[in-house]
């Protein structure tokens, strides 16, 4: 018995439609099928949040999700952000407060921030350090992310 | 001269590719053909391999190969020794034991690689792998240090006498004469372990041998990526020249990146030559725990002699230091912590010996810190201890022991990593620690505030701790610079980035001296086929050496464009200035030529070459330091503890560091912050839980605590700079700065907080229920 | 760390899942956020040969007003709706102010309260809510429908009363009566990790302000959420003093709880800190409720 799936998902816009088995994991979907090596694994058991997406706008773990059951849903992962050329407000606040070092676990926190700042435009440090609770970040002891997210909030108020 | 670029808070080269997801990272590597490899690893962590069956993995539908040690034939043999014991300590004994591709006739830790499963996707390799039947004959476990040294030990090496790795002993002074002398003698037995190093990227490898080509190109998460292109080479009886090692950007180091000739870096380039198709294999997280190096234990027995008015007359520390299976790092961490152990203090009296032991366990190699934890731990706790048996505020016991600033360079005499009696090139340590004292408002809390706290039933303590940091040791590191003829600047290093800003820190060096954009500059590091010769990124070495090599290169290049531009605009050297891209003639505007056209005009398609000159504007030079710089830094706290719960909240934290020239503040704190949350960890919440069977209990994030957003306090971080006259920067390093005093500080703050407990911490990593037990046995 | 193969049905209703559940019973497992299970997968720590994904089956994601002026929760309905739902923060308070004590946002995103109490792991805080609060849950088969009381759902470690061929739709929270009080107390290594010991307090005053009933249970207590009865009888009828709590917190903690020790604590400790929290949740929880006497 022929195991895959036939899989209609939109990342970042795009439509793709793949065939794909069912255990296959929406991170190394994205990352291999699709490459869009942006999103990364760093722990594969839903705690470290590198492989943190959008789904329908909310934050997902894809290394906890089964890419078939991304189906007939909207991903939005770092690469639907920005470019190099132009940066999302959220990226450029990234770089102007050194929000970042390694930058492997950096997507992740983007697009938890995106969605995050969508709901919470105005956040408090203390809701910040929540919000990122569940991206780990090994290089940067979090204080440059946090003044990046708050300089984030502040440009995306315009 | 007039630092206009060294020294500012300038945005990232990097960034806006590591922020769009346009970095190549070494998983993001994908060649047509690719197979993908799956390590089979032992169960049990010491045990007589008897049988492995790798039919039944073979013909699993999907997989392409499956090797052991025995299909390695004669390319099997195990790794080279990294660092030899230093031929300059004559009380030495040293049996090196390396790392083997795959495990042979006995395993030696759990996770050691058994057979490699090579198939058409990780998944499939994966299944084949639970296909896989071994034979294994238990033996009895080695895991206490103490207990491995006892004459009826299992031996891990059943060729040697005894499970002793090593022994090294090093004096200063007369430390007997100096306990007789002593008023008072503190003795301690300090027990401390550090972690994993867990960086978010997991290690990986790809290697593509070209068979047309005969040539080799590696992607690989190391730190070092000349010394694994040399090796490699050797290994496979390759010229270096056929072997490209590639180490993109790299998702964090912290050490066990720079163990060279893991199992997979041999067993995979073989793989790859062998089957003719690129093979990939990605270390996934629970493999890290086990494969990759980490930092553990050591143990002390410490001795500190006093006078009554407070000066440290002399210092003996004997100890244990567990190097796991192997011992391919020589005696790195545990000379670190001989060079540390008496802080920034002026000990003149010194007895220091050291017993590493082989256990059952995954090698241990450097993890940010790198022994020097260790070091600053031990003094720092002595320090304490004898503070409140003279009665004496344990600041001013420091106090009156800090190297003051006309003793530099100071002879510390302690031979360390770098093979040399270590020598402490500058520093004025009393001002970082006056600074440090003044940020926390440490007189203010001590006389006010916590008396207030206690009068409110809250148990809020303070800790000011300082240290030294090793930085900066040699070899040698090397740099090319080249104007190219768009007038943008490349430049190119041997060792790798993992993070620490060198596209940029590097290009604000060049900008400075040639009068470019920051932006203008870019930096190639850690790719073989582009520069040749170097090490790589430890010991907070990266900014210092490679930076003074690209310092050196980028003034030669500077002098170059000075003659050049001389003959071209016909006008004195003197009176030239660089800016903006642009050569210029000082109050002559219109005299300029842009440095894009200089370089076109140094590499000329017809006339004449002067014999003796090089072509265009390029140069390459090389650096190595005398000896390695000492970096100074202190670090205060105040820490309020909920007795009950034994819960923590650090209410304030600051920093401040003396690291000679800092090129880039923002990169610095970054640094800083990160080496905090690292030392936090191995403070209060990383611990690596071992069985008695040898087996990790936590081997995943989920039970592996790291310290996350909600758990790190804001940290103030004020710069002091005493130059380093070693190098003309001017600078140290600071890598691991942030790492280095923090249980130490932990510690201290946890017993000013207990005030009225008896509470003394001569053990980390503490946690919540360490605490509690610590608290309630009256009797430790 | 990749799952072993597995035949997958992602079924639109609820009776096809019911129905593929009867056909395949033991061999299948059921996924619905997936963010205790597909871990565990990855892990190859569990190795399921089917999987019945819920996550299609929209009828089964709601948050309603039950009759009893309560709260109904749909078990496919994620925690972050109920994070966000004024409606549950309104019937069910205890649990909406937990939400944002589960793991983390990503993670609320997906997780189910469904899945959350059919998973039963001890040291999750739905299960041991639900026993504060005397839910109860509708199981579903082919062969008919039952209720079942949170008492009598959670029978051991990660194991409940639910049948290979059932499905836990729905979970249905009574409202809590007048005068009434609650609070959660948890202490973990970090915020947002398992609790090393939790305490659920919910308490009812009488007219003259003296404790008419008490309902307390445990995360991490042991082997499933923990309920102290003699605690919460001795209780009954008395004035809420310090004393009288630190009591209660004296029975239940010794007599009425079985925490295991593992790496991140002793059972000691735990005893300790369930002592210290369940003082400190009894406080809070008669705290709030003489502040609804108040309001009138």
């Amino acid at each position: 018995m022929s195991n895959t799936f036939a899989l209609t998902v939109t990342v970042n816009g795009t439509r793709y439609e793949r065939s794909v088995e069912p255990r296959t994991l929406l991170s190394d979907f994205l990352r291999h099928d699709l490459g869009l090596t942006g999103t990364h694994v760093g722990c594969e058991h839903g705690v470290c949040g590198a492989c943190s997406v959008l789904m329908d706008g909310q934050p997902i773990r894809s290394c906890l999700t089964f890419a078939v059951q991304a189906h007939g849903h909207e991903i939005t992962t770092v690469e639907g952000l920005g470019t190099k050329e132009e940066l999302h407000p959220i990226q450029q606040a990234f770089q102007e407060a050194h929000g970042l070092q390694c930058g492997f676990c950096t997507p992740g926190i983007l697009t938890t921030v995106k969605a995050f700042l969508e709901q919470n435009p105005n956040p408090s440090e203390e809701e910040i350090r929540e919000a990122l609770s569940g991206n780990l970040c090994r290089c940067t002891g979090y204080q440059h992310i946090i003044e990046a997210v708050e300089l984030a909030a502040e440009k995306m108020r315009g | 001269m007039d630092r206009k670029l060294i020294g500012k808070r300038v945005v990232r080269n990097e960034d806006p590719r590591l922020l769009t997801g346009h970095a190549q990272f070494v998983d993001d590597v994908h060649l047509p053909g690719m197979l993908h490899a799956a390590f089979l690893r032992s169960e049990y962590a010491h045990a007589r391999l008897l049988k492995v069956d790798v039919s039944k993995a073979r013909a699993h539908p999907g997989v392409v190969a499956v090797f052991t040690a025995e299909d390695m034939g004669k390319d099997w043999f195990p790794g080279p020794p990294l660092v030899s014991p230093p031929p300059t300590v004559k009380d030495v004994i040293f049996h090196s034991r390396r790392q083997v591709p795959l495990a042979k006739d006995k395993i030696r830790h759990a996770g050691e690689a058994i057979a490699v499963v090579i198939a058409e996707s990780r998944y499939i390799a994966e299944d084949a792998v639970e296909e896989i039947e071994v034979e294994y004959e238990p033996l009895p476990v080695v895991l206490d240090l103490e207990q491995a040294l006892q004459p009826d030990s299992p031996l891990v090496h059943d060729d040697l006498e005894s499970n002793l790795a090593a022994w090294l002993s090093q004096k200063k002074g007369d430390y007997e004469a100096a306990r007789r002398q002593a008023d008072v003698i503190i003795k301690r037995r300090i027990v401390i372990e550090r972690g994993a190093a867990a960086a978010m990227e997991n290690r990986g490898i790809v290697a593509y041998w070209d068979a047309q080509s005969e040539h080799l190109t590696i992607w690989d998460t190391t730190q070092a990526p000349i010394p694994i292109r040399n090796g490699t080479a050797a290994r496979l009886g390759l010229s270096e020249h056929q072997v490209r090692v590639i180490a993109p950007y790299i998702g964090g180091g912290f050490g066990p990146k720079i163990m060279m000739f893991y199992p997979e870096e041999m067993v995979i380039p073989w793989a790859a030559k062998k089957l003719n198709r690129p093979v990939k294999w990605i270390e996934d997280r629970r493999e890290n725990f086990y494969a990759t190096t980490q930092e553990r234990g050591q143990i002390h027995e410490v001795e500190m002699a006093l006078s009554r008015d407070g000066r440290v007359l002399g210092l003996k520390d004997d100890f244990l230091h567990d190097t796991g299976a192997y011992d391919p790092y020589g005696l790195t961490i545990p000379l670190n912590t001989q060079s540390h152990n008496m802080g920034g203090y002026d000990i003149r009296n010194y007895s220091s010996e050291f017993k590493v032991v082989f256990t059952n366990r995954i090698i241990a190699t450097p993890v940010r810190g790198a022994g020097r934890p260790h070091g600053i731990f031990v003094i720092e706790r002595m320090m304490d201890a004898a503070a409140r048996e003279l009665g004496m505020d344990p600041v001013e016991l420091r106090k009156r022991n800090l190297i003051p600033p006309d003793a530099f360079p100071y002879e510390h005499q302690i031979i360390d990593q770098a093979f040399a009696p270590l020598i402490l090139d500058s520093g004025n340590y009393k001002a970082v620690v006056d600074k440090a004292l003044e940020l926390i408002g440490y007189e203010k809390f001590l006389k006010e505030e916590q008396p207030r706290l206690r009068r409110e039933g809250k148990y809020v303590g303070i800790g000011v701790v300082p240290f030294i940091e090793t930085t900066g040791v040699g070899p040698y590191e090397g740099a090319r610079v080249t104007v190219e003829a768009s007038g943008k600047v490349n430049v190119t290093t041997g060792i790798g980035t993992q993070g620490q800003g060198h596209f940029t820190s590097f290009a604000q060096i060049v900008a400075e001296q040639l009068g470019v954009k920051v932006s203008d500059v870019r930096i190639v590091t850690g790719d073989t086929s582009e520069f040749h010769w170097g090490t790589g990124t430890f010991a907070s070495r990266g900014a210092v050496v490679a930076g003074n090599a690209v310092h050196a290169a980028a003034k030669s290049v500077r002098q170059k464009v000075l003659k050049l531009a001389s003959k071209v605009l016909e006008a004195p050297e003197e009176e030239l200035e660089l800016e903006d891209g642009m050569v210029r003639v000082a109050d002559i505007p219109q005299k300029s030529i842009s440095l894009g056209e200089l370089a076109v005009l140094a590499n000329p398609l017809r006339g004449a070459v002067e014999p003796g000159t090089e072509p265009g504007l390029e140069s390459t030079s090389y650096y190595g330091p005398q000896y390695g710089a000492t970096a100074f830094g202190t670090h205060a706290m105040i820490l309020e503890v909920d007795p009950q719960t034994m819960m923590i909240n650090i209410r304030r934290y600051v920093v401040a560091e003396d690291c000679g020239t800092v090129l880039n503040p923002l990169i610095l704190e970054g640094q800083i912050h990160g080496g905090v949350s690292m030392g936090l960890g191995n403070a209060y919440y990383e611990k690596l839980h071992m069985d008695e069977n040898g087996q990790l209990l936590n081997a995943s994030f989920a039970d592996y605590l790291l310290v996350s957003s909600t758990e790190m306090p804001r940290i103030e971080v004020a710069h002091l700079e005493t130059p380093s006259p070693l190098n003309e920067l001017g600078a140290k390093g600071v890598g691991e700065a942030g790492a280095i005093p923090v249980p130490a500080l932990f510690a201290q703050a946890l017993e000013n907080a207990f005030h009225d407990r008896k509470l003394e911490v001569l053990e980390m990593p503490l946690s919540p229920n360490r605490l509690f037990e610590l608290l309630n046995d009256v009797t430790q | 760390m990749k799952p072993a193969p597995f035949d997958y049905f992602a079924p639109a209703a609820t009776e096809e899942a019911l129905s593929l559940l009867a056909e395949h019973g033991y061999d299948a497992k059921v996924l619905a956020g997936g963010q205790s299970l597909i871990p565990m997968m990855n892990f190859r720590l569990v190795q399921p040969s089917i999987l019945v994904d819920l996550n299609n089956i929209a009828e089964l994601a709601y948050l309603r007003e039950g009759e009893d002026g309560g709260l109904r929760i749909g078990a496919m309905t994620r925690h972050r709706q109920v994070e966000t739902s004024p409606l549950a923060a309104k019937r069910a308070p205890l649990i909406h102010a937990a939400m944002s004590k589960i793991a983390y946002p990503q993670v609320r995103t997906r997780g189910t309260f469904g899945g959350s109490v059919s998973h039963a792991d001890p040291s999750a805080e739905l299960p041991a809510l639900s026993l504060a609060l005397r839910g109860k849950f509708r199981l579903r088969s082919q062969r008919g429908e039952r209720w079942v009381p949170a008492e009598e759902f959670f029978v051991s470690l990660f194991t409940t009363v639910l049948e290979p061929d059932e499905l836990l739709v729905e979970a249905s929270i009574p409202p809590m009566p007048p005068r009434s009080g609650w609070s959660l107390q948890e202490v973990a290594r970090r915020p947002h990790d398992f609790a090393l010991m939790g305490v659920a307090a919910v308490v009812t005053l009488d007219e003259k302000g003296l404790c008419k009933e008490a309902r307390l249970t445990f995360i991490s207590a042991g082997d499933r959420p923990m309920a102290a009865e003699r605690a919460a009888e001795a209780l009954k009828g008395q004035a809420p003093s310090p004393q009288v709590m630190k009591e209660a917190a004296e029975i239940a903690s010794t007599q009425e709880i079985d925490p295991s020790s593992d790496i991140h604590a002793t059972a000691e400790f735990r005893r300790h800190l369930a002592n210290v929290l369940t003082r400190r949740a009894l406080e809070q929880a008669f705290q709030r409720a003489a502040e609804t006497t108040q309001e009138g």
